[in-house]
């Protein structure tokens, strides 16, 4: 099985940015500290029951032997060390790759604007004032610094070779940091389970080189339609399996608009709420 | 008149499950027919379904357990063909709507109706036995919990083909089982299904717990419990500390859905990740109900075929205790990815690595009592070494997911499918198993096939690694959960390999079933005359296999840990006793009609139909205030009619 | 093939505590009622957790000091406590087999206890009246159903104390029915100990 993942290398074992590498070397290293006593115990699992099995007279018989002090105090301690060794891992861990700490790096982080829709994801340039529909176009080498939301149920937003994913949640906004490396197509998913379209939520990270990305704008800003309340409107109702498109413009402040409406919405009127997709088809 | 309920809720269109409820239909009435051909009914409703004995309950609980696995299997080789085939471009043969309710009742049936009353089952009929005494502390209430549970497996398989069952994953997190977003009667049937086995699990560990504490044999001092006990105090305990959390959680959640409250609701402030924390502070103390039961079970089948003592008991009893603290304070890890900040996260994960230690002692101390032991390879120890080999790969990819930047990457990916399965068929699996091939023969009087039995052990171990291994590997690559079709095609070869592990799981449940059959056709010849037939440590195996109603024509004294072992070592055998009468509870009914009434409740509530709500409800509380003013709950079995039993028993002529 | 039976126990140990064997069914049954309402608490506190987390939430709907009257919540406060109080007489008087006197407190517990849930039930029906319904806000809804639960439970004693009297009357102070009596009591005590929390949290919290 293992031969496998190493002739086919995707997810989250290629990872593409510091995030992902990180992880994955964080994975690596906490699997290799316990593999140290997990491999000797299966070994000696099985080792024992092999050679005190009854038909065995050659070994030691001992009926009543159930108690020493010093094997407890051994059997006691070796988990709590690996336990104490791995809490330091993931205390430091936890701290360096929080979703909310921002990446060091020499170029300005792009803000994205992420929300979940029932099913594909819209996202949103604030800075360049463009957005973009299961296509999330970013300059390799550059941080990029996502505010993330839900305007339908919960989601994760998840590109398995950049590193963590995050929830989007209605009403609320999570944080979110990553950066990728290398120029390059990742594809990017939902990680938890929002309706019959989830399968197809998927979307894709284009890394481009600095100078492609901003031509990349350009072209944007000079095409298609652009985003506004009742386009979004549109946007937001159920639909499965969505060609990435792009909006030329969008209105401002749309991101804190989607949130805050989510929240305070009148009492009652949720299943009349615009972007709120009508009751799905009952069975 | 029927409130929601119409012909269009019979899915016509759908023929799997149309079938699959026809084909089950046609059984149950088969085996009803039989019954009633063969009159055995009048047998059936005296001896089984108005029966308040812990045995025959805790043996009912286990049927419908294992009856309710052949339906949690059904599901779950559907959901790896559809994975196994829709790959790339094909769509397979399951749509979305059809997909998303099958992946839902497989987590739902397999915790709630397969593991809980397994677990459950085995309590109920061991406990009481190896506490030496002759019941439980409220046998009519037991016969309730074990009736509201078989309740809600009905109506859950109901939801086949009336209506249908929710389509948001066994957890239902709101908003998507919202009314809004979820209209239907499908997330109805998990809720009321739900609440009402939780009122039977919450009786159930209530009775439990009081007859651990209150009721034991003399001499049984707390330190002198079998470790099964012992995991049967702290998985109580749990119950009742936890499944109350549900219960409120599942009401929010139905007073959203029924009344338009905002408890979890996008609009008017509800707030949905109050619920995912209170599912979860329930969830996780429910992972060591599960578990630790099986862990009892390992501790008394590793000591009693070793033909020693369990090593380190006190430090067992200990970690036992510790996990069921712990339990409490790692709720969040289930939702790391919530953006909880740094400290939040890690002081979680931590705490969940904690556990990890009193469970790591656990695996130490069940190595050292084969140390120095005489191992009889019988199936029970099969399944305990395929379990101590098979439990700590699922402890270290569980503890691997408790560092939170681990699980950035991992979270609701199927190498979390695989870690979960990993431990729950790796241990609450193995342990169950472990324990029907252990305690039947004190269930029934004679012992279970041994090669059949092996042959189910070996189909199982090694499906479990072939349907799981590949999804560790998938979940690396970047594969999620709950995916009716997946894009990647490079991921068909080790889904495929899942479906042959899956396949193989198929063949150890076929030969359970034949290994059940061939034992019963074969009885006579493998009967348990001595009550004994492991050379067995604790008390239940001091009387008579079956037991009798009174489990125990003398009242034992217990005088060290393996109570039995030490009666038989230091030969203390009384040449006979002086019998004295002994009350038994009286057989009765409530149980049976209180949990009829719970069907039409809950079934009526999903629908909508409120004049049968209300009746029924009328008759519950008849039923409940008719038993609260009754008096005589026991009777009286002479002494003179225990010393016949009891000589017969022992194979002596008639006394006096 | 051993033939194992055993050794009787001497008579003297059977009954008393610890490892003297199980313990006699006064004691049995009122301490799996007591773990039946530490289970019920727990219930509760899942919704007072609901509560604590949802009492900002009003959507614009009205809040907490605008609804509360705390001269009402005083007197039924008063209610509750002083019913707790004469349902321990009655216990007491239960036990010493004091029949008419068991029968008073039992009317006067009754008669507080249906005018504690008589004052709730005015305070829900005027909120109610003024748009302040459950489904207004997640407020509201965490507020009827905290309250509106503790509600349910004092309705429920109230049904339960009728039968426990209509089972003295007919059966007499017998030892079962002075258990069951002992049951109810203990429920009893425990919906105050509930009150007491929420009067706390949601009301004198909650007003300002």
């Amino acid at each position: 099985m293992l031969a496998v993942a190493a002739c086919h290398q995707t997810g989250v074992l290629d990872p593409q940015g510091p995030i992902g590498a990180a992880e994955q070397l964080l994975l690596i290293n906490s699997t290799g500290i316990m593999l140290v006593v997990v491999v000797p115990v299966i070994v000696a699992t099985l080792a024992f029951a092999f050679w005190y099995r009854s038909s065995n007279a050659r070994a030691s018989h001992d009926p009543d032997w159930a108690y020493q002090g010093g094997i407890e105090f051994v059997v006691w301690s070796i988990p709590a060390l690996v336990v104490i060794l791995l809490g330091g891992v993931n205390w430091i861990g936890s701290h360096q790759l929080d979703p909310d700490q921002p990446i060091a790096a020499k170029a300005k982080p792009l803000r994205v604007d992420v929300v979940a829709l029932d099913w594909k994801w819209l996202f949103i340039y604030p800075d360049q004032g463009i957005a973009a529909v299961n296509q999330l176009v970013v300059p390799a080498g550059t941080p990029v610094s996502f505010r993330l939301t839900s305007a339908t149920v919960m989601n994760s937003f998840f590109v398995p070779q950049l590193g963590s994913q995050i929830y989007t949640m209605p009403g609320m906004t999570t944080r979110l940091h990553l950066l990728a490396d290398n120029s390059g197509d990742y594809p990017g998913i939902s990680a938890n389970f929002s309706g019959d379209g989830f399968s197809d939520m998927r979307f894709i990270v284009k890394a481009e080189p600095p100078a492609n990305f901003v031509a990349w704008v350009a072209q944007v800003r000079a095409s298609g339609s652009a985003l506004d309340d009742a386009g979004y409107a549109q946007l937001a109702k159920p639909s499965e399996a969505v060609p990435p498109t792009t909006y030329r413009a969008v209105a401002p402040q749309m991101f804190d608009h989607i949130v805050s409406q989510t929240v305070s919405d009148p009492p009652n009127a949720h299943a009349s709420r615009a972007w709120c997709p009508p009751a799905h088809a009952g069975g | 008149m029927l409130g929601r309920l119409s012909w269009a809720a019979i899915p016509f269109d759908e023929p799997i499950p149309l079938i699959a409820a026809g084909v089950v239909g046609l059984v149950i009435l088969a085996v009803l027919g039989w019954i009633v051909m063969k009159g055995w009914w009048p047998y059936l409703w005296r001896e089984w379904l108005t029966s308040v004995d812990h045995k025959r309950i805790g043996v009912m609980y286990v049927t419908l357990a294992l009856v309710m696995l052949v339906r949690g299997y059904s599901d779950a080789i559907m959901m790896r063909s559809q994975q196994a085939v829709a790959i790339g471009g094909a769509r397979g043969y399951l749509p979305p709507s059809h997909y998303d309710q099958i992946f839902s009742a497989h987590g739902t049936i397999m915790i709630f109706l397969v593991a809980m009353p397994f677990v459950v089952g085995l309590m109920n009929f061991v406990v009481p036995l190896q506490l030496g005494v002759r019941d439980v502390a409220f046998p009519v209430l037991n016969s309730v919990s074990f009736w509201l549970t078989a309740a809600a497996a009905l109506l859950i398989n109901a939801s086949l083909v009336i209506g249908n069952f929710a389509r948001t994953g066994w957890m239902a997190y709101p908003p998507l089982s919202e009314l809004t977003f979820s209209p239907d009667v499908g997330v109805d049937y998990y809720l009321w299904s739900l609440q009402i086995s939780g009122i039977g699990t919450l009786l159930a560990g209530i009775n439990m717990v009081t007859t651990i504490l209150k009721m034991r044999a003399p001499g049984m001092f707390y330190f002198r419990m079998p470790v099964f006990c012992w995991t049967a105090l702290a998985t109580n305990m749990l119950i009742v500390a936890a499944f109350p959390i549900l219960t409120a959680t599942f009401a929010m959640l139905l007073l959203d859905r029924y009344l338009g409250m905002h408890f979890f609701t996008n609009a008017g402030g509800g707030n949905m990740m109050m619920y995912v924390n209170l599912f979860w502070a329930w969830g996780h103390p429910e992972v060591y109900i599960l578990i630790l039961p099986a862990f009892g079970v390992f501790s008394e089948v590793i000591a009693t075929f070793s033909g020693k003592a369990l090593f380190g008991y006190r430090s067992m009893v200990l970690a036992t205790l510790a996990i069921c603290v712990l339990s409490f304070m790692v709720w969040l890890h289930h939702f790391f990815t919530m953006g909880a900040g740094a400290d939040v996260n890690s002081f979680f994960g931590i705490m969940s690595m904690v556990i990890a230690v009193p469970t790591g002692v656990k695996v130490f101390n069940w190595l050292f009592t084969l140390f120095h032991g005489r191992v009889v390879f019988k199936t029970p120890v099969l399944w305990s070494i395929g379990f101590m080999v098979t439990f700590v790969l699922g402890g270290m990819t569980g503890v691997l997911l408790a560092v939170p930047p681990v699980d950035f990457v991992l979270h609701n990916s199927v190498f979390l499918v695989a870690h979960f399965h990993n431990v729950i068929i790796g241990g609450v699996l193995f342990g169950a198993m472990a324990a029907y091939n252990y305690w039947f023969p004190k269930a029934f009087g004679f012992t279970l096939d041994e090669r059949l039995g092996k042959a189910s052990f070996w189909c199982w171990f090694f499906g479990f690694y072939f349907a799981f291994m590949p999804l560790y590997v998938l979940g690396l690559e970047g594969m999620t959960r709950r995916l009716e079709h997946i894009a990647d095609p490079s991921w068909r070869p080790l889904l495929l390999v899942a479906e042959f592990g899956a396949i193989l799981i198929f063949f150890g449940i076929l030969f359970q079933a034949l290994q059940l059959y061939v034992s019963i056709r074969t009885r006579e010849s493998r009967r348990d005359l001595t009550g004994d037939p492991w050379n067995g440590r604790t008390l239940e195996w001091a009387t008579s296999s079956p037991p009798p109603p009174y489990n125990f024509a003398v009242m034992p004294e217990v005088r060290s840990i393996d109570a039995f072992w030490e009666m038989k070592a230091t030969g203390r055998i009384a040449p006979e006793p002086r019998y004295e009468a002994i009350e038994v509870p009286r057989n009765s009914p409530t149980g049976f009609i209180i949990a009829f009434f719970a069907v039409l409740v809950g079934f009526s509530l999903i629908w909508r139909i409120w004049w049968i709500v209300i009746l029924a409800l009328v008759a519950i509380a008849i039923v409940v205030l008719a038993f609260g003013w009754s008096e005589n709950r026991e009777q009286e079995i002479p002494g003179a009619e225990i010393a016949r039993l009891e000589r017969a028993r022992l194979g002596l002529g008639p006394g006096e | 093939m051993t033939v194992t039976t055993i050794e009787p126990v001497s008579p003297d140990r059977v009954r008393g505590r610890g490892g003297g064997g199980p313990a006699p069914t006064r004691i049995v049954v009122a301490y799996g009622f007591w773990i039946f309402l530490l289970s019920d608490i727990i219930m509760f506190s899942g919704l007072f957790a609901a509560y604590a987390v949802l009492s900002a939430e009003t959507a614009g709907g009205p809040t907490g000091p605008e609804l509360f009257n705390l001269k009402n919540v005083f007197i039924e406060t008063a209610c509750l406590l002083v019913s707790s109080y004469t349902c321990g007489l009655g216990i007491l008087s239960a036990e010493r087999r004091q029949r008419e006197r068991f029968l008073v407190f039992a009317t006067l517990t009754f008669v507080l206890g249906a005018a504690f849930l008589f004052i709730e039930i005015r305070e829900f029906a005027g909120m109610v009246g003024r748009g302040a319904s459950p489904s207004r806000s997640a407020f509201l809804s965490a507020f009827f159903t905290l309250v509106g639960m503790h509600g349910a439970h004092v309705t429920s004693g109230l049904l339960w104390l009728v039968y426990m009297v209509a089972q003295v009357i007919v059966k007499g102070l017998r030892p079962h029915v002075r258990r069951r009596l002992l049951c109810f009591s203990l429920f009893w005590h425990a919906l105050d100990i509930i009150w007491v929390g929420v009067f706390t949290l949601v009301y004198l919290i909650g007003a300002r």
